[in-house]
């Protein structure tokens, strides 16, 4: 399979801890994966409109200021709204384990808390992506 | 050579004077008592470099600390940050705090505080209360400090890009309950440097941001003299991924940067100096942490002393602040956080840190609760009060290790201030993206090494049979953003619409005419300007920024 994975890293919001989100970056672009960090204090729809824009495969959420609900809820609705719910939504960062089943209700595929080891990360979407490539019959 | 009853003679009386001893038994448990010092007399051999190096606490170079007599006659402050949802409820937890023998305040604010927006702006949405408690104008300062008097507690502020606006409601309140302002302890962090290398938490560019700050250096001194008006702060360099010797380059580079503005200002450097205060993470690696800050206060001394020409001793002086590190903590088997702050807290006391906050074993997951609070400030009193770590001074003093790490850490931390230097300035190098280079590197290799196994990490990557284990969370009401609103309606119908006009329009002209803005915000903040209104001032004066997305 040539086609490489290309994911869309954000960090919504006004937090500014971005160590996290740059280790992942990283990790994912050392795996051979396209990655696009969009930088801090993205709104959701600058979020979603670069993730349509990149034609992404994934986007990966960091947020550690306990403002996770709202902006994974906004990004899942916009992406619905722009007729992109077709791209992986996951995330990481400070997230208590009893919001997890409320964001993978939202339909975000993967939620990743603090010591999550970046091949993990690699693993899910190196398995995540292509299932939906097929299923939308692209691969 | 001066002599140990020298010393004694001297400084340690003299700051007996100021502080008498504890009244605890400086006895170990066998009832043997130590001295406050040890020194190479004390066990017989020759140290010639002892009084360039090291010296005696309470002198030059402060490497066996600031204090003549230390934790002999006062113990480090016990201070918790703590901060969450409306003011009502985080004026309730610090007024359980200080019940439960905590000694300052430290306030955490919202991310809309810290970027300078208020409660109810589009931007806020989601935010409001969640890490840290909402000030979007003095009535809601007013509430915070309800019942608290101002002149006995001392209260820190973790608050940077907006601190002139911040401070000015804390004064604001002092002022209006009738306190004097030179009375008046505590601390506002007010490094922008370190947010533009690390947290982030910036509005302005860099330079406007750097003049809003030597305002306080500038007008502090003379209206709030016992205010720390700057805590240099390493720990967010340290939390986005740096090593503890970039920790400690880094952030005395940033004093020095601050300190060299403040004389290109034409203030005077035995003015201000004083009350420059620092902030250092402490991290697991137990002697490298101690090492860390022995190299600090020397490293401080010497630069003040020699390259910047201070001749008042206390302008030498490196008074800091700890705090463990937050970045440290696992949420797999969060109990074991309990032990790590512990160590590190340990580490942070042995290294003689001025003010202390020891982290709640549940940050991994969420704010801490109550309980887990409580914990961490225990830990602080364990070690105060049980471990017999406070009978002498700078007990390691004289390690092997420890001396020779001291030395290393000093070397490799003035080789990268140098290197800084070189690229003309902490300002030059955040433009150049060398931090956010630096960081990126530090973090992965780190990141790396843990997943290679090189490092262990108890519960992470090694001994993970995970011992099923509910941890209780604190959760933010999301009513906060509510009743935030509803207060801030209130005080935009009932203020006076003149003096509001007035005080902004004199905050504009300070700022575009360079004049120092702190009268201003004083003036706004009894206005009940709010602090959106106050930062959007200065963002049409000068510009807000953005970070390179450099990965």
């Amino acid at each position: 399979m040539d086609r490489r994975i290309r994911v869309l890293i954000a960090k919504p919001g006004l937090d500014g801890h971005d160590r996290g989100a740059k280790v992942v970056a990283r990790a994912l672009r050392d795996a051979g994966m396209e990655v696009i960090y969009t930088g801090l204090r993205q709104t959701p729809e600058m979020i979603v409109s670069a993730a349509v824009q990149e034609d992404v495969d994934a986007i990966g959420l960091s947020i550690l200021s306990g403002a996770h609900m709202h902006y994974f809820r906004e990004v899942k609705r916009l992406l619905e709204e722009q007729g992109a719910s077709d791209i992986l939504l996951f995330g990481g960062g400070i997230i208590p384990d009893e919001d997890v089943p409320k964001l993978l209700e939202l339909g975000v595929a993967a939620v990743f808390g603090p010591g999550t080891s970046t091949q993990e990360i690699v693993d899910f979407l190196r398995q995540a992506v292509p299932e939906r490539w097929r299923a939308q019959g692209l691969a | 050579m001066r002599k140990k009853h020298d010393w004694l003679r001297e400084t340690y009386r003299k700051s007996l004077e100021k502080m008498p001893e504890r009244p605890v038994a400086h006895r170990t448990l066998s009832d043997i008592a130590p001295e406050p010092l040890y020194t190479p007399e004390d066990i017989g051999v020759l140290d010639p470099e002892y009084e360039e190096k090291r010296g005696y606490p309470g002198e030059y170079p402060y490497t066996r600390g600031v204090y003549g007599s230390m934790y002999r006659s006062k113990l480090w402050t016990m201070r918790m940050f703590a901060g969450f949802g409306t003011a009502e409820q985080t004026n309730e937890r610090f007024k359980k705090l200080l019940k439960a023998g905590q000694t300052g305040l430290s306030v955490a604010f919202d991310l809309p505080t810290l970027m300078g927006y208020d409660s109810d702006h589009p931007l806020s949405k989601g935010e409001v209360g969640k890490c840290g408690v909402a000030v979007s104008s003095l009535a809601d300062m007013e509430v915070l400090f309800e019942g608290i008097n101002l002149e006995e507690v001392t209260t820190s502020m973790t608050i940077n890009s907006p601190a002139n606006a911040i401070w000015a409601m804390y004064l604001a309140v002092a002022k209006k309950r009738g306190y004097d302002w030179k009375k008046l302890g505590g601390t506002i962090q007010n490094d922008i440097l370190k947010e533009f290398i690390a947290q982030k938490e910036f509005i302005f560019p860099p330079e406007p941001s750097v003049k809003l700050v030597i305002d306080t250096f500038e007008w502090g001194p003379k209206n709030v003299p016992k205010w720390n008006f700057i805590s240099v702060s390493g720990y967010h360099i340290r939390e986005a991924g740096s090593t503890a010797v970039q920790e400690l380059a880094w952030t005395l580079a940033d004093g020095f940067e601050y300190v060299e503005a403040a004389l290109k200002r034409g203030l005077d450097i035995d003015e201000f100096a004083p009350r420059i205060s620092f902030f250092f993470d402490v991290h697991n690696d137990f002697f490298e942490e101690i090492a860390k800050f022995r190299a600090a206060r020397r490293i401080w001394a010497k630069e003040m002393r020699h390259r910047y020409g201070a001749k008042n001793p206390q302008s030498w002086m490196l008074r800091t602040h700890a705090q463990t590190a937050g970045v440290s903590l696992t949420a797999q088997q969060p109990l074991n956080n309990i032990a790590r702050v512990a160590i590190q807290a340990l580490a942070a006391v042995l290294g003689g840190t001025n003010s202390l906050h020891t982290d709640a074993y549940d940050e991994a997951l969420a704010l801490p609760t109550e309980e887990s609070a409580t914990i961490a400030l225990r830990t602080q009193q364990i070690i105060a009060y049980e471990t017999g770590v406070t009978h002498t001074i700078d007990p390691l003093a004289g390690s092997y290790y420890v001396e020779w790490l001291t030395d290393e850490m000093e070397r490799q931390a003035m080789a990268i201030i140098e290197e800084i230097r070189r690229m003309g300035g902490v300002v030059r190098a955040i433009e150049e993206g060398y931090f956010l280079r630096e960081l990126a590197e530090a973090s992965y290799r780190y990141q790396q090494e843990v997943e290679r196994k090189e490092r262990i990490i108890v519960g992470v990557n090694a001994l993970t049979d995970e011992i099923p284990l509910k941890v209780p969370i604190q959760l933010v009401d999301p009513e906060v953003e509510r009743v935030q609103a509803e207060r801030l309606a209130r005080v935009r119908r009932e203020r006076d619409p003149r003096r509001v006009e007035e005080a902004l329009s004199g905050l504009r002209r300070a700022a575009v005419e360079g004049g120092n803005t702190m009268p201003h915000f004083v003036e706004c903040a009894l206005a009940y300007c709010t602090l959106g209104e106050m930062m959007d001032v200065l963002r049409e004066v000068y510009g807000t920024y953005q970070e390179p997305a450099y990965v």
